[in-house]
């Protein structure tokens, strides 16, 4: 859609001057006469004047027009008169004028090259390396500071995290790691049944629950559900000055915040995780029972042989080791959090990404460093 | 001009409830074209609370806001979005979009209701900027200026569709005395040379004093409207203790 044109009617003076008959309405719904044969007339001239007495409508169109003009005029060396304009316009371009623009505050947007996006990267990843291990070496002081009965923080936020994050997450956790048991008896069986061996599908969601299921799913919903809650909420408080103000109180935010986060996920996802395990193990007994003519007592004794204690165990470590990640994920972003609303959801998103990246490369880590260790 | 075409504002029987509990009641009051309308009374009796019912941020709980003659509350929700177009809104911290940068915060109203070229409405949100100190300042975020310089952008973003009417809720608030001083002139100005009506929540007196050319002063207790008409004269005249105490800070009693 193009609109009309505003009416622009361009008289040379017998001065030399240049004239510009500003005609009709000049809105914000027209179109601006093309800069090009204005600015080679503006060349020319000796000078440039106004006349608006067929001007009828106008609006910051006009201004924006008359900035041109002037624009074009100071770079010709051209004096412009202002007289000939509505007093609005007059005072309103003095007034876009009177504050001239700082030195150095606008921004050249050069483009960089490939190697200098290349070395900037880098520097910011290590400058992201550094921040998290500050940021860990931070927790470290304050765990010691707990040790030694220090850290200060509340019990009540205490006790909300630990409902927040335990208690509240249980239907979905039931949900998921029923399901994944599920899917491991389908998977395992059908391959089990051709050679007649469907019986130990047990073993297979029993082990597979226990010892890496379990802790990995309760893990990677609890970086979805609590480490982004964790971020948004820390990084909401960081745009409201709230963390400042608990600096300058004399709070440690890290006590304060990322401490009883931490503990509450450490204890919460070992007992999510074991809540897993046994919900894990029934959806695959539902399987067997229903879909590969296995009785309940066979998947039970089956499972009871081939299960040690041990199993969960291992499982329950991983899941304390996912904790900790997971906490300090959500935690770390929200602390970084710039001071935008846009900001906060940055950091919700990164904390969960994050979380998840290091939940399985921990897992994978884990699992090599228990068969190293013939766990 | 008619004497209908002089009032801009015509408020009727407005009432202002938060649920069952009731900020003002009965307000009557018109605004006129071109006034700088002062909505003046002590925190909490619900000066703000007006100016989210005048701008259709709230609903009402009884009365009626007609805008040159046409309800705004009753209209078709078309007839609704044209007049809030004429509207200009400055919050009180400027309420920038956080993810937007100066220009693109001014831009978007003009790239949403305007056929301009992307040039011209570049053009035109360099000159709102211009217009209240900002000029360079268009690629910035609203992050990484100051306090002061956000809420000047928020005045070049109410400013974006050129506004009949243009409300302030606690311009000066959180400035320094002469960032205040400057903030009115500059409200002067585009009165002058726009042509707009002025709506202003404040209890900043020096500006009260400065710039008002009519206002209502509302009571918490009351909840009503206890004085009206133009602030340095209400100050000369007014009688009502309330009036006088905060025209005065309290001072000469």
């Amino acid at each position: 859609m193009s609109a009309a044109e505003c009416l622009l009617e361009v008289e040379i003076a017998h001065d030399g001057a240049l004239i510009l008959h500003l005609r009709g309405d000049w809105t914000v719904d027209r179109a601006l006469p093309a800069s090009e044969p204005l600015r080679l007339a503006i060349a020319g001239a000796r000078g440039v004047r106004f006349d608006d007495s067929a001007l009828e409508a106008w609006d910051s169109l006009l201004i924006v027009f008359l900035r041109r003009v002037a624009a074009l005029a100071h770079s010709h060396d051209v004096s412009v008169n202002t007289s000939g304009l509505p007093q609005g316009a007059q005072r309103l371009l003095a007034l876009g004028s009177a504050v001239p623009e700082q030195p150095g505050a606008r921004r050249d947007g050069g483009q960089q090259t490939a190697l200098a996006r290349l070395g900037s990267s880098v520097i910011a990843g290590v400058e992201g390396l550094r921040v998290l291990l500050a940021f860990i070496g931070e927790i470290s002081l304050a765990v010691g500071r707990l040790g030694r009965g220090q850290a200060r923080f509340r019990r009540a936020d205490f006790l909300l995290i630990l409902q927040q994050c335990g208690a509240q997450a249980l239907p979905i956790v039931s949900l998921i790691s029923f399901l994944v048991g599920m899917i491991l008896a389908y998977v395992g069986a059908v391959q089990l049944k051709q050679f007649g061996a469907q019986i130990f599908v047990a073993n297979l969601v029993g082990l597979g629950m226990a010892r890496e299921m379990g802790a990995m799913m309760t893990a990677i919903i609890m970086a979805g559900r609590t480490g982004a809650a964790f971020a948004a909420q820390l990084g909401t408080m960081t745009v409201g000055e709230e963390i400042d103000a608990l600096q300058t109180s004399g709070f440690s935010p890290m006590d304060f915040l990322v401490l009883p986060r931490m503990l509450a996920l450490v204890l919460m996802v070992p007992l999510l995780c074991l809540y897993a395990d046994l919900l894990g193990i029934l959806g695959g007994a539902v399987v067997a029972i229903t879909s590969f003519d296995i009785s309940f007592s066979q998947y039970h004794d089956q499972t009871l042989a081939a299960l040690e204690l041990r199993q969960f165990g291992l499982g329950l470590l991983k899941a304390a080791v996912f904790g900790v990640l997971v906490a300090i994920a959500g935690c770390l972003r929200g602390m970084q959090c710039g001071r935008s609303a846009a900001a906060v959801g940055d950091a919700a998103t990164s904390a969960v990404v994050t979380g998840i990246v290091w939940i399985i490369v921990a897992d994978a880590l884990l699992t090599i460093l228990y068969d190293v260790l013939g766990w | 001009m008619t004497g209908a075409d002089l009032v801009h504002v015509e408020v009727s029987g407005l009432t202002m409830a938060y649920g069952g509990r009731v900020v003002q009641r009965d307000l009557d009051f018109t605004i006129g074209r071109g006034d700088i309308f002062v909505i003046m009374g002590g925190s909490g009796c619900g000066k703000s609370t007006l100016l989210r019912h005048l701008v259709g941020l709230q609903q009402p709980a009884a009365g009626d806001i007609r805008y040159s003659g046409a309800s705004f509350l009753q209209g078709s929700p078309e007839q609704r979005a044209s007049l809030l177009r004429r509207f200009g809104v400055m919050y009180q911290q400027g309420a920038l979009w956080s993810s937007m940068t100066l220009a693109e915060n001014v831009s978007l109203a003009l790239e949403q209701y305007t056929t301009l070229s992307r040039a011209e409405i570049r053009e035109l949100a360099s000159l709102k900027l211009a217009l209240v100190g900002l000029a360079g300042f268009e690629d910035y975020y609203p992050s990484e200026i100051s306090g002061g310089m956000q809420k000047r952008a928020g005045l070049a973003r109410a400013m974006a569709l050129d506004p009949e009417i243009l409300f302030f809720d606690e311009p000066s608030a959180g400035l320094d005395p002469i960032s205040s001083r400057r903030l009115d002139e500059l409200i002067l100005e585009l009165r002058e040379s726009l042509g707009a009506t002025i709506v202003i929540v404040t209890h900043e007196l020096p500006s009260i004093f400065s710039i008002g050319t009519n206002g209502i002063f509302m009571d918490a207790e009351r909840k009503t409207i206890i004085a009206r008409g133009n602030p340095s004269r209400l100050l000369a005249e007014c009688e009502d203790p309330k009036v006088r105490e905060f025209l005065t800070r309290g001072e000469h009693r």
